[in-house]
């Protein structure tokens, strides 16, 4: 049976853990600056194929050769999952043939038969790939803020700010480790981030509420004995949810096929490090903002004024 | 928070087991006439095309402003304003007037109820600007005036793909507009989008026009190729026939020559136009053009009255016969589309999906439902009756809504499986807590159960944001997600505040004086 004894000091591992914290923000920005993200047709634009060959013996090379043969420009083929399926990418599109995928399947036929087929086609043109890559930049901006706002609105400004940098650490690291990686970016990815937005919020949100309460109970603790006391409460729930979030994004990843590998993984990386900065990141940084019995208290009387 | 009265709990399970019918619908033959709602699967789960097409205004924009040339020419006549060097430039339509015509015109142009200028109520706007440049006045389609063009161009060309599509018979395809520049085609079912693609490019602009008899371009006449060979001919500028007058149009079989035909018929101020055509052109060819490529030009041999003809040649086969048939019959485009985006997913892939959207699902479930046993006993049970019934829950009001399933839509099913217990689990931990400073359980759970109530509300609301915001930027399968996910949020709240509260409430007071162990 897991029983949890929540006497742990989080306050001795503060520091160690924000320089952790800051060292992957800052490798992760790099990355991001220097390397960059690994686009999929999404936002890139260009084409994308899964082909399924029903003839075992087709090979990856042959498969390549053929391609390359057809001037399509710079050709990505790899395995997909199955040793069968295999995932195309190219840039290049014909614009005046609209049939440019047929012909494609008719070369295709020629060079290595056609025990095969198309299982999904998808071709985005260069100004629909660059509004859903602004619409999903907005996207996380919008959340972000709205974030930030309704913590603003629920508990104090420091609260606030302490939740999202919580979230904008969660949301670069996750980037980071995609493009450090080299993992492809689609829409999926943006749906994964927009909802690791929300879910590590959740964590620091039943802290901060916590929090809030002990602060309001003890009013000559110090902020830090107040965050660590809040912590521990608070740790078993977090850890259990975690879990439980973490069974079901691991049984997707598994189980799920490979489209929404790319999206579980993603989910994954967010609930390790949102549970991680709700503990580490947001609680130090009300420590640093000199949180105390008064910035509740002086809420309280604001309201009762009102 | 712990007591419930009869009819409150009464109620709580009647709506429980009303939504449940909708979730089992899902589940029965098509042909039980009770609940015929089902959940919609999405293009990337039951196979099919996505196309999005945008329109190219351009050419629509040249077309009108050459009219209005024509029309503002006839206007400046009428109201006696002397101009020179009339001519439509650069989206602009150029004119040199002197001082007195010049307020002349501004006056005119200014007046709301004239039909020079048409003025929009609604955007309390003109439908053209002008500037004026010395002895130059310029005329231009204001910003509501391309707006009022964008608008009724989308509209036509909306009928136009949902005349083309319908007359092909796909299976239930979905056709919407998307702002006033895109159409936005879905199909279901459909495996190679390539003859749709095909007919979709077609502006399908038919005319009739006599080949001209000068040796020289000029300006009456244009140089055309022919479809399928590089060969051209000197066309007349001047139409005789254009699609708009044709009310039939069909594949055939020529049983002399064996050849494939398209046979057509004209209303009667087509038939009659054509008539006189014909007649007056006995010997010359007439040049059947569709956008701006010649299908044949056959020598006239007879007038034809009747108003029915054929087109032959162009390297016709069944197929392309048929095809063209159905553009003339649909009618023709006002402007070019183009396809921004395509997204084809085939059958197998999508039963793929759905078969490992299943596994996963079933898979993570049990693994939260044993963690949950394991963890909180007798109170894990209820929590996870508590899930299954949220379950129930989701998928029925999907139903209801005949909301779509796509894979992400999937994964937010189980993303709230995996989340849904954490209500129950703050609440349970919270109980843990007062159950060591209270003696009275009661007074204990209902502590825990209010104590906890912020954090449970502030979390859910933050996840329900998140779905928002996906609901309204994204697009196709992310929407699907945030669609399940919000749903999902929503029969959380209730089945762990009604449902699994009042088991709780029950257990409780029929223990009271028991040990609870939590």
């Amino acid at each position: 049976m897991i029983e949890l004894k929540p006497e742990i000091n989080f306050n001795k591992h503060f520091k160690i853990f924000n320089i952790i914290s800051i060292v992957l923000i800052i490798l992760s920005v790099f990355f991001l600056l220097f390397k960059g993200l690994n686009y999929g047709v999404d936002f890139k634009g260009g084409t994308l194929i899964e082909l399924r060959v029903q003839d075992q013996t087709i090979n990856i090379s042959s498969i390549r050769q053929s391609f390359k043969n057809m001037n399509l420009g710079d050709v990505n083929v790899k395995k997909f999952g199955n040793k069968t399926d295999f995932l195309i990418k190219f840039e290049k599109k014909d614009k005046k043939n609209i049939n440019f995928i047929n012909d494609i399947k008719n070369k295709l036929v020629l060079d290595i038969g056609n025990s095969f087929s198309f299982r999904r086609v998808e071709n985005v043109g260069p100004k629909v790939s660059s509004e859903l890559l602004k619409s999903g930049v907005i996207a996380i901006l919008m959340s972000l803020s709205a974030m930030m706002i309704y913590i603003w609105l629920r508990f104090e400004w420091q609260f606030s700010l302490g939740a999202i940098f919580a979230l904008i650490h969660d949301v670069i690291i996750t980037l980071g480790f995609f493009s450090i990686l080299n993992l492809e970016i689609n829409l999926s990815i943006v749906a994964a981030v927009l909802t690791i937005v929300g879910y590590s919020m959740n964590d620091t949100v039943v802290i901060f509420d916590r929090v809030r309460e002990n602060l309001k109970k003890y009013s000559n603790k110090k902020i830090n004995e107040i965050t660590n006391l809040s912590i521990n409460e608070t740790l078993s729930r977090t850890i259990i949810t975690s879990f439980t979030t973490l069974l079901a994004l691991v049984s997707i990843f598994i189980f799920g096929g490979e489209i929404l590998k790319g999206f579980s993984f993603a989910m994954i990386l967010g609930v390790i490090f949102g549970t991680y900065s709700s503990i580490y990141i947001a609680n130090p940084i009300l420590e640093y903002l000199n949180v105390s019995h008064r910035t509740i208290v002086k809420e309280e009387k604001n309201e009762n004024f009102n | 928070m712990l007591y419930f009265t009869k009819f409150k709990v009464l109620t709580i399970y009647i709506f429980i087991i009303c939504i449940s019918f909708f979730t089992l619908s899902n589940f029965l033959s098509d042909d039980n006439k009770l609940i015929n709602k089902k959940i919609n699967l999405g293009l990337d789960l039951q196979g099919g095309s996505y196309l999005l097409l945008e329109i190219d205004n351009t050419p629509i924009i040249l077309q009108k402003l050459q009219i209005k040339l024509t029309s503002l020419k006839n206007d400046l006549i009428k109201n006696d304003i002397k101009f020179k060097n009339i001519k439509a430039i650069d989206n602009k339509i150029l004119f040199d007037v002197d001082e007195v015509h010049k307020n002349k015109f501004i006056k005119i142009f200014e007046d709301k109820n004239s039909t020079i200028n048409n003025y929009f109520d609604k955007y309390k706007a003109f439908e053209f600007e002008y500037e004026i440049i010395n002895e130059t006045i310029s005329v231009f389609y204001s910003k509501y005036g391309i707006i009022e063009l964008k608008n009724s161009s989308i509209d036509q060309a909306l009928e136009i793909v949902r005349r083309r599509i319908d007359e092909l018979g796909t299976n239930e395809p979905n056709i919407l507009k998307r702002g006033n520049e895109r159409i936005l085609v879905e199909l279901p079912g459909l495996n190679d989008p390539s003859r749709i693609k095909n007919l979709l490019g077609k502006t399908a602009n038919l005319t009739f026009r006599f080949i001209s008899q000068q040796n020289e371009e000029n300006f009456g006449s244009e140089k055309l190729k022919f479809e399928n060979s590089e060969e051209e001919a000197l066309v007349s500028k001047r139409i005789i026939l254009s699609g708009d007058n044709l009310i039939d149009a069909q594949p055939r079989m020529d049983s002399q020559t064996n050849q494939t035909i398209v046979s057509f018929s004209l209303d009667r101020l087509g038939a009659k136009r054509f008539g006189k055509a014909t007649t007056e052109g006995v010997g010359r060819r007439l040049a059947i053009v569709l956008d701006n490529k010649i299908i044949s030009a056959p020598i006239i041999k007879d007038a034809i009255v009747s108003g029915n003809g054929q087109i032959t040649g162009g390297g016709l086969d069944f197929q392309s016969a048929t095809d063209l048939a159905l553009l003339l019959r649909s009618g023709a485009l006002p402007a070019p589309l183009n396809i921004i985006e395509e997204r084809t997913v085939g059958p197998d892939l999508g039963q793929d999906s759905i078969n490992s959207g299943i596994i996963s699902l079933i898979i993570g479930f049990s693994l939260v439902i044993i963690f949950m046993i394991i963890r909180y006993k007798i109170f894990g049970l209820i929590a996870n009756a508590a899930l299954i019934v949220n379950l129930f829950l989701l998928v029925g009001i999907l139903t209801i809504f005949e909301a779509t399933l796509t894979l992400p839509g999937i994964a937010g099913i189980i993303l709230t499986v995996g989340m849904a217990v954490d209500a129950n689990v703050l609440i349970y931990e919270r109980i843990k807590e007062e159950l060591k400073i209270e003696n009275n359980k009661i007074i204990a759970f209902d502590d825990g159960y209010k104590k906890s109530r912020t954090a449970i509300l502030d979390a859910n609301i933050t996840t329900l944001i998140s779905a928002f915001i996906l609901f309204f930027m994204g697009s196709g399968p992310v929407k699907g997600f945030s669609i399940t996910l919000g749903v999902g949020i929503l029969t959380t709240l209730f089945s762990v505040y009604f449902l699994a509260r009042q088991l709780t409430s029950f257990y409780v007071y029929k223990n009271k004086d028991n040990h609870i162990s939590l």
